[in-house]
């Protein structure tokens, strides 16, 4: 169960196994996403939960309330990495090919939204993911996401 | 009328395009060029541009070309998101990125827009962008 503590996947000194709420710590406290204020919310064997908080400044049509769908794409890509990390349990370096996002429905006035994707396959160079974005109830998602990403060969991230 | 058109266009940029440092840099045949400087608020892997922004940057440039030609239309309507697929070709350095739009298809309900982003050449893109919008009638 997550903990907080990198667990040891391998034995005599290989690198500790991919802990996304550790890792948040250090993903978010800059750049793109400390930027958004995402935060770690949730993980599981293949799949990672994050949370992007309500900010007038990100609001996509002046006066709605209502979250852009700038800032979900950011959220959902940083929790598919984050998935691709928690399921193969290693930190290396991953690029997005594509991202499809198909909004349900605007998220609510005021409401942070919550995103959770899931790395279904992983083959030699490439991972697949889905997920949803929700605010507040996971059954009525704002939107649903696809994505395809590439591993590089060569980069450690 | 260029310019007045560039004022309107950028008036119309979101909190959170503006926010992120997105700028309406000139029109070309009509359709605004977009532009985002390079800044922390915007990269991913050091020295590279974040797809959350570059993502940001394409929807932006969409939503532009689109309100560019309501305009010459002269119609009002209110915008909804029905989707947006981004295909990243190649990771975007720490330089300033550009996009512009192009409307493929405007019908009364729903407009298809295709979106390139790139940073020193537009034959070269970085980054491309269809999305799907559904519009809404003002005072409908």
């Amino acid at each position: 169960m997550p903990g907080g503590l990198a667990q040891t996947g391998r034995m005599n000194g290989a690198a500790p196994r991919f802990d996304p709420a550790q890792a948040a710590r250090f993903l978010f406290a800059r750049a793109h996403p400390g930027w958004l204020g995402l935060h770690y919310a949730a993980h599981g064997s293949d799949w990672v939960e994050l949370t992007l908080p309500w900010r007038e400044d990100l609001v996509g049509e002046t006066g709605s309330g209502v979250l852009a769908t700038g800032p979900i794409v950011s959220l959902m890509d940083m929790a598919c990495g984050m998935a691709i990390w928690t399921a193969t349990g290693e930190f290396r370096a991953v690029a997005t090919l594509d991202l499809r996002v198909d909004y349900m429905r605007p998220a609510r006035a005021g409401a942070a939204v919550h995103g959770r994707s899931q790395c279904y396959r992983v083959t030699r160079s490439a991972a697949f993911l889905r997920g949803t974005a929700h605010d507040g109830d996971p059954d009525d998602p704002v939107a649903h996401i696809a994505g395809v990403f590439m591993f590089i060969p060569g980069q450690s991230r | 009328m260029s310019a007045g058109e560039l004022a309107v266009l950028a008036a119309e940029l979101p909190a959170y395009a503006r926010s992120l440092g997105i700028g309406i840099e000139r029109l070309e045949q009509g359709m605004p060029v977009l532009a985002l400087p390079f800044d922390s608020q915007v990269e991913g892997r050091p020295g590279v541009l974040h797809g959350g922004a570059t993502s940001g940057l394409l929807e932006s440039a969409g939503y532009a070309a689109l309100r560019a030609e309501l305009h010459r239309q002269q119609r009002s309507v209110r915008l909804k998101p029905i989707g947006v697929t981004v295909q990243f070709l190649t990771a975007a350095r720490n330089q300033t990125t550009f996009a512009i739009g192009r409307v493929n298809r405007l019908g009364r309900r729903n407009a298809n827009i295709e979106v390139l982003a790139w940073q020193d050449d537009p034959a070269r893109p970085v980054a491309t962008a269809v999305m799907n919008i559904l519009m809404v009638e003002d005072g409908g």
